[in-house]
């Protein structure tokens, strides 16, 4: 296994009274697609967004135990939670590009973290073109980004996270609103990704997360029940919840 | 039935048809009534000598009815208005929206109607007895009643239109934008300036046409506040009179159909052209905003 990227130490979120997160330790390797799955409410979500603490303004929201990106605690006071998104990117379910131009939507994050003026056109480039959307977008930049697709919009959002050279890139479900040959395009592109980033993505999907997963956890309940490479989960799963799970959801 | 359904339809149609029509009819009435009244004063007076003369003296000679005053006057204190209250309403909606807490925002909401139902006669005399000798004391003016006073009254009667729209309009803003920017590594401020604010702009351009609609309409108030004096003014601190209170103050006692008489209908289409326009330019530039929204 190799180097780990990001890990949890009993990790326990509360919702106000409600116990979303048990206990949870998990290893996330680098430079590896690792994918969570589990049936609906069970906490992949809850689990995602507190690796970027997006949690941070929900009042109810209670944290317990530890998270650490390598070495760094992401919830010690003395570390900002901006520099932290900067490391630790973020794609959402749906695609959410900000009211502005395809070029802006980029240019935003890097503005927001002092970036050069002069860098900022070829840096936007080359977020497009490792993300596949150049070639679509190079004459329009100018363009309202809601005027593309829906597949393009989400791999705009994948590259408005990667012009940030974060070291991590989280992925909550970002094919769900997308139709099959979009997703094959995200899932291309997530493949790609992975040999300068780490990647975690909740997936629903059990035949996405075979194509582009290395590592798989299974949650269930707000428990990580089990965490292996993707092939012995499918293929060998030691827990009868995961079986049952993945099972269920081919047949 | 679906027979009877379609006729339904059909009628709630008619209904909402004619609301429509009906609105457009009085808008059009007004106007027409306006302009077939001013056209007996431009028999007398040119159309130079109205929209370019510096004095409104109705009672000197012949009359001289030069409107710059007036607008000067008018446009004076509505500038002013929007300066304090732009900011301060939007700022305020943003607070409400984004940052007070539910128990702050409980208070606030309905403390903001309450102010929007003040009528516009108790706020005059708050000019007169509150904000003018604020003035000059301040400024060490003889009399507070003047353009910095209807401007600072009409703020006040401007805030809450501006703010709750502002709000509604922030309020809709998707989550989604503001998870995006903070994913992004942005700060709330951040967030708020240039995601959150930009993306509401069409409806802060709305918020901010409605509260200048109501500063430029108003007439009681800057009667009450504004000292009343028809002459160019040359700073906030000059006392003057607006269109609004011009119409109001002359119309009680001019003779019926003389010169003076559709001089005011003539001062009063004036106002409403601009009061249109800018509207229309609020809408224009709302619409152009919107592309970027999905
Ligand atoms: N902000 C919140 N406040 C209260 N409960 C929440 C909140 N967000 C999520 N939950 C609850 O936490 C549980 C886990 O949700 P989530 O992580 O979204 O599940 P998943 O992504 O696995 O479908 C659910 O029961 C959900 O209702
Ligand atoms: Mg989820």
């Amino acid at each position: 296994m190799s180097q780990t990227k990001l890990s949890t130490q009993s990790l326990n979120l509360h919702f106000g009274d409600k116990h979303v997160l048990k206990g949870i330790n998990i290893e996330i390797p680098a430079n590896k697609v690792t994918a969570l799955i589990g049936p609906s409410g069970c906490g992949k979500s809850t689990l995602l967004r507190s690796f970027n603490r997006m949690h941070d303004l929900t009042p109810e929201a209670y944290i317990e135990g530890k998270l650490l990106l390598e070495q760094l605690d992401l919830y010690d006071k003395k570390n900002t939670v901006t520099d932290i998104r900067k490391r630790i990117g973020m794609v959402f379910q749906k695609p959410n590009p900000l009211p502005k131009s395809i070029f802006d939507n980029l240019a935003y994050g890097l503005k927001l973290h002092k970036t050069p003026k002069k860098e900022i056109p070829d840096m936007v480039t080359k977020a497009l073109q490792e993300s596949y959307l150049w070639e679509e977008v190079k004459d329009e930049l100018q363009k309202p980004a809601v005027q593309l697709s829906g597949g393009q919009q989400q791999r705009l959002c994948i590259a408005r996270a990667v012009v940030l050279r974060p070291e991590v890139i989280l992925m909550d479900e970002p094919c769900s609103a997308l139709d099959p040959i979009s997703t094959k395009k995200v899932e291309e592109l997530i493949l790609s990704l992975k040999d300068d980033y780490t990647v975690v993505i909740v997936t629903h999907n059990m035949q996405q997360a075979q194509r582009i997963a290395d590592y798989v956890a299974f949650m269930y309940l707000g428990e990580v029940i089990e965490f292996d490479e993707c092939e012995k989960i499918f293929h060998q799963p030691q827990h009868e919840l995961t079986r049952n799970y993945i099972e269920g959801t081919f047949g | 039935m679906s027979r009877s359904r379609e006729t339904k339809d059909w009628i709630f149609r008619l209904i909402f048809k004619a609301t429509g029509l009906l609105t457009i009819a009085l808008l059009v009435g007004i106007f027409l009534m306006l302009i077939s009244n001013s056209i007996a004063f431009f028999f007398d007076v040119s159309l130079i000598d109205f929209l370019g003369g510096k004095q409104w003296s109705p009672d000197k000679g012949g009359g001289v009815y030069g409107i710059l005053p007036l607008l000067a006057s008018t446009g004076l204190v509505t500038l002013g208005s929007m300066v304090i209250a732009i900011p301060l309403g939007i700022l305020t909606a943003a607070y409400l929206a984004e940052f007070a807490p539910s128990r702050l925002q409980a208070i606030l909401k309905p403390l903001i109607e309450v102010l929007a139902s003040i009528p516009s006669v108790a706020i005059g005399f708050l000019g007169i007895v509150l904000v003018g000798p604020a003035i000059s004391n301040v400024f060490g003016t003889l009399s507070g009643l003047n353009a910095l006073n209807g401007s600072i009254l009409l703020a006040v009667m401007a805030l809450p239109t501006i703010i709750s729209v502002s709000e509604d309009a922030i309020n809709a803003i998707p989550k989604s934008y503001r998870e995006a920017s903070l994913a992004l590594g942005a700060n709330q401020w951040a967030t708020l300036f240039r995601v959150t604010l930009p993306a509401a702009l069409p409806g802060l351009i709305a918020a901010v046409m409605l509260g200048l609609g109501r500063a430029l309409g108003e007439t009681m108030t800057v009667l009450m506040a504004t000292g009343n004096a028809a002459a160019m003014p040359t700073s906030f601190l000059d006392s003057v009179r607006t269109i609004t209170a011009t119409i109001a103050i002359e119309m009680g006692e001019v003779p019926f159909q003389t010169t003076h008489y559709f001089a005011l209908f003539a001062i009063a289409a004036v106002l409403f052209i601009i009061t249109l326009g800018i509207n229309l330019l609020g809408e224009y530039l709302a619409n152009r905003l919107r592309k970027y929204h999905a």
